[in-house]
């Protein structure tokens, strides 16, 4: 079958229709955590790869922000060399397992593949978890080759995919490398904001462990900024420091009765759920509130995050609350999807005034106010504008905010010289991730405000770069 | 993991722990709080720090057992471990010469206040102190305050030590005899903050007080410590934990801190039926306030 695959003509391949993700049930998977995609069995991976019609021009190539060879790990596929194919993705990517999970490809790699203009594009990231997957799985995974010792020693505050990319690639380049993490386990928001559903944690922790077997030393429940500043760092002997801290610092509406129990930031929502596993309470000690009918505020994937973790703890109804129309919706369509799927309720073109508490605190209903779409504003999406006297009530005994994330002042208070932009975002040289501080380097969330994990990850790359120049050239 | 030094009982349901955690001792300042996980699913919470032997890299923490994880510190034996522990977190207690400076420190809020108390007396002033709990045997770290204090004060609910009556009732005398007051700083019980800020709003004597309010991380990601104060929500991790008392809402803060009570009790109960559960000594007789 292997043979004839390869030697298959390209019109033949062309006209393989495109792999279905095996996936759980939607009547099923509401009432567990457990990933909802079933990942790619061989057959259909080797199938799915032999789709790729290995165009010249390969843009897919281009379409990824970490530049993966992903005609080259097909084509592995194809000779059924699966681990061969992750160690290709790994070269440019060091979160294969991760970004085949969570990476938007119908607006990267695959939205650019030749074969989408007729048909349907390659499943390039089904194929990319697959073998991912597989390497993992059957203990495949090679530690990477390390060069000689640099004796030079980077700090890298904040464990998530920025700062996992930076320390992949540095350690790797013979640099000695230190993650400074707040939290008590390593991986930032793919700890504690994507839920289990989506991306499992033990995958997380493998990637992690991979790492910390390389070398890299993880310093975990260490708040930079606090503990030590980052002039401390230099002090301490690193030669330079990457700030990849996210973009934490969750935002509100501003409207009366925010502060009722049973009000959450997404953050917290899904903190509580995902790093401290309170659907599993009380055998974990945090608990979380189990709301019966539950709105998410916002159109992202974090409101879809929210909304199906509310679903499996319980609710009978959930809504997502936007004030847009479904088009302007930043969250993936796969996403808005499962959550259709599993029986989200979408009141669109809807924004909450206020919320409305009972005699205890807690939040009982919210008032809401019908939207219709104006004129494009500065992000170029229409604008919703409220129509007048359009409100009415919605019961309601637990809301989620997820309307976005401020960022983190904690580092730039406490780092003289440090310029940020009058959102607080970190400002930085895009070609080198460099700062307004010399040795100092950041990327992620931290620099672009809420974006995607592959996003952090090239920038991350890009920093890895800066940094092993400048550390080598610095006297 | 840190080195739980040692872990002793210094009153009823009150207990005294010195952690070794040097870096953390290291730069730690009065006002300031740490958060702890007691192990693998333990939850995270915020606690005061109540000494800091920055010589022997010793952080000391005094809790009551209030429920689950509190129960569970007191499992910890001398020489054990703790899983985490974070910090320092949140903004130091704002600290100056005001001439004299009065500190109230109400229940477990005896233990953060001494911290202060040297600070307060380091930088010049004169440092009064009150200190009031139930009843005699809730009361601990009287040497401490002694050692500091140019006055100290104690004050019992029912008269079984010191002056018979409340924090207040004391604040107010000195207010009134005319000594005139700079700073005042209250930590304690809510409904102690709210009796203290609302009396001194009267003499026009600024009031802090640190508040506690349920946090995960403390670093102002997740937005569950918010508090009311003035018009303005702020997140008591980073914002705090100290504010401008006559500012508070702390109605809002009651009704917050309660958000998980059902829970929590839920989870105690179930730790108390576990089997072998070796905290026969800290949970004999736990009760929660409302509970006959």
């Amino acid at each position: 079958m292997t043979k004839d695959l390869k030697n298959l003509p390209k019109k033949e391949r062309m006209e393989i229709p495109r792999v279905k993700m095996p996936e759980q049930d939607p009547t099923e998977r509401i009432h567990n955590f457990r990933e909802v995609p079933c990942g790619l069995n061989e057959e259909q991976a080797m199938l799915e790869a032999a789709r790729c019609i290995e165009c010249k021009k390969q843009p897919c190539v281009s379409g990824c922000p970490v530049e993966v060879d992903i005609p080259g790990f097909i084509k592995l596929i194809l000779d059924k060399d699966f681990a061969g194919a992750a160690r290709k993705i790994k070269e440019t990517n060091a979160l294969p397992a991760v970004c085949g999970r969570v990476c938007p490809q119908e607006e990267q790699c695959e939205m650019l593949c030749t074969l989408g203009k007729k048909f349907k594009p390659v499943a390039i990231g089904y194929l990319e978890r697959f073998v991912a997957d597989y390497e993992r799985e059957n203990n495949l995974v090679q530690a990477p080759k390390v060069a000689p010792a640099t004796g030079k020693k980077v700090a890298i505050v904040g464990s998530g995919p920025a700062g996992l990319t930076v320390a992949g690639d540095l350690i790797k380049l013979g640099h000695k490398v230190t993650i400074f993490e707040a939290l008590h386990k390593p991986g930032g928001v793919l700890v504690y904001g994507i839920p289990e559903f989506r991306l499992p944690k033990k995958i997380v922790q493998a990637e992690c462990d991979a790492m910390a077997d390389t070398g890299v030393e993880f310093e975990n429940s260490t708040v930079i900024g606090k503990m030590d500043t980052i002039d401390e760092l230099f002090e301490q002997g690193f030669d330079a420091v990457f700030i990849g801290t996210g973009a934490g610092l969750p935002n509100f509406m501003g409207i009366p009765g925010e502060n009722l129990i049973g009000v959450y930031s997404s953050n917290e929502y899904l903190t509580r759920s995902n790093l401290m596993r309170a659907y599993d309470f009380p055998n974990n000690d945090t608990p979380i509130i189990h709301g019966k009918n539950v709105a998410v505020l916002g159109g992202g994937n974090t409101a879809m995050d929210s909304v199906r973790t509310s679903l499996r703890l319980g609710a009978d109804n959930a809504y997502i609350v936007y004030r847009r129309s479904e088009a302007e919706m930043p969250a993936r369509i796969e996403e808005v999807h499962h959550a259709r799927q599993e029986g989200v309720q979408f009141h669109l073109l809807t924004t909450p005034i206020r919320f409305i508490g009972d005699d205890q605190g807690k939040v009982k209903a919210m008032e809401l106010l019908k939207m219709e779409l104006g004129e494009p504003d500065a992000s170029g999406r229409r604008r919703p504008v409220p129509i007048e006297g359009s409100n009415y009530i919605m019961d309601v005994d637990l809301v989620v905010v997820a309307i976005g994330n401020s960022s983190n002042p904690l580092i730039p208070r406490t780092t003289p010289g440090l310029d940020v932009n009058r959102w607080g975002n970190i400002t930085v040289n895009e070609e080198t991730m460099e700062t307004s501080r010399p040795g100092v380097f950041a990327g992620g969330d931290i620099v672009t405000g809420g974006a995607t994990v592959i996003l952090a990850a090239g920038a991350g790359k890009k920093a890895a770069r800066a940094i092993h120049k400048y550390i080598m050239e610095k006297k | 993991m840190p080195k739980v030094v040692d872990n002793i009982q210094i009153g009823p349901m009150v207990w005294k722990m010195r952690v070794e955690i040097p870096r953390l001792v290291k730069k730690a300042k009065a006002g300031q709080f740490v958060i702890l996980r007691v192990n693998e699913t333990g939850e995270r919470v915020p606690m005061s720090i109540a000494g800091l032997d920055r010589e022997n890299g010793l952080l000391t923490i005094i809790y009551q057992v209030v429920g689950k994880t509190s129960a569970l510190m007191t499992t910890i034996p001398d020489g054990g471990e703790i899983s985490d522990t974070v910090g320092p977190l949140g903004v130091p207690s704002h600290v100056d010469n005001w001439g004299t400076a009065i500190l109230v420190g109400g229940g477990i809020g005896i233990a953060p206040i001494y911290p202060i108390a040297q600070a307060y007396k380091e930088a010049g002033n004169k440092v009064i102190t009150i200190i009031g709990a139930r009843s005699k045997e809730f009361i601990f770290y009287e040497d401490e305050h002694k050692g500091v204090a140019d006055e100290l004060h104690i004050c019992t609910d029912d008269g079984s030590y010191g002056h018979h009556g409340f924090v207040s009732d004391v604040l107010k005398q000195i207010l009134d005899s005319g000594e005139k007051v700079g700073m005042i700083m209250a930590i304690g019980p809510v409904p102690m903050m709210r009796v203290v800020a609302n009396l001194t709003r009267d003499y026009k004597v600024p009031t802090w007080v640190s508040l506690n309010p349920l946090m995960i991380d403390g670093t102002g990601m997740c937005g569950g410590c918010r508090v009311q104060v003035g018009d303005e929500t702020k997140f008591a991790c980073v914002d705090g934990p100290d504010f401008d008392g006559h500012k508070v809402d702390f109605d809002t803060l009651t009704k917050r801190l309660g958000a998980y009570k059902e829970q929590e009790r839920a989870a105690m109960k179930h730790f108390i039926a576990e089997p072998g559960c070796r905290l026969a000594p800290a949970v004999e007789g736990f009760k929660y306030p409302d509970e006959k």
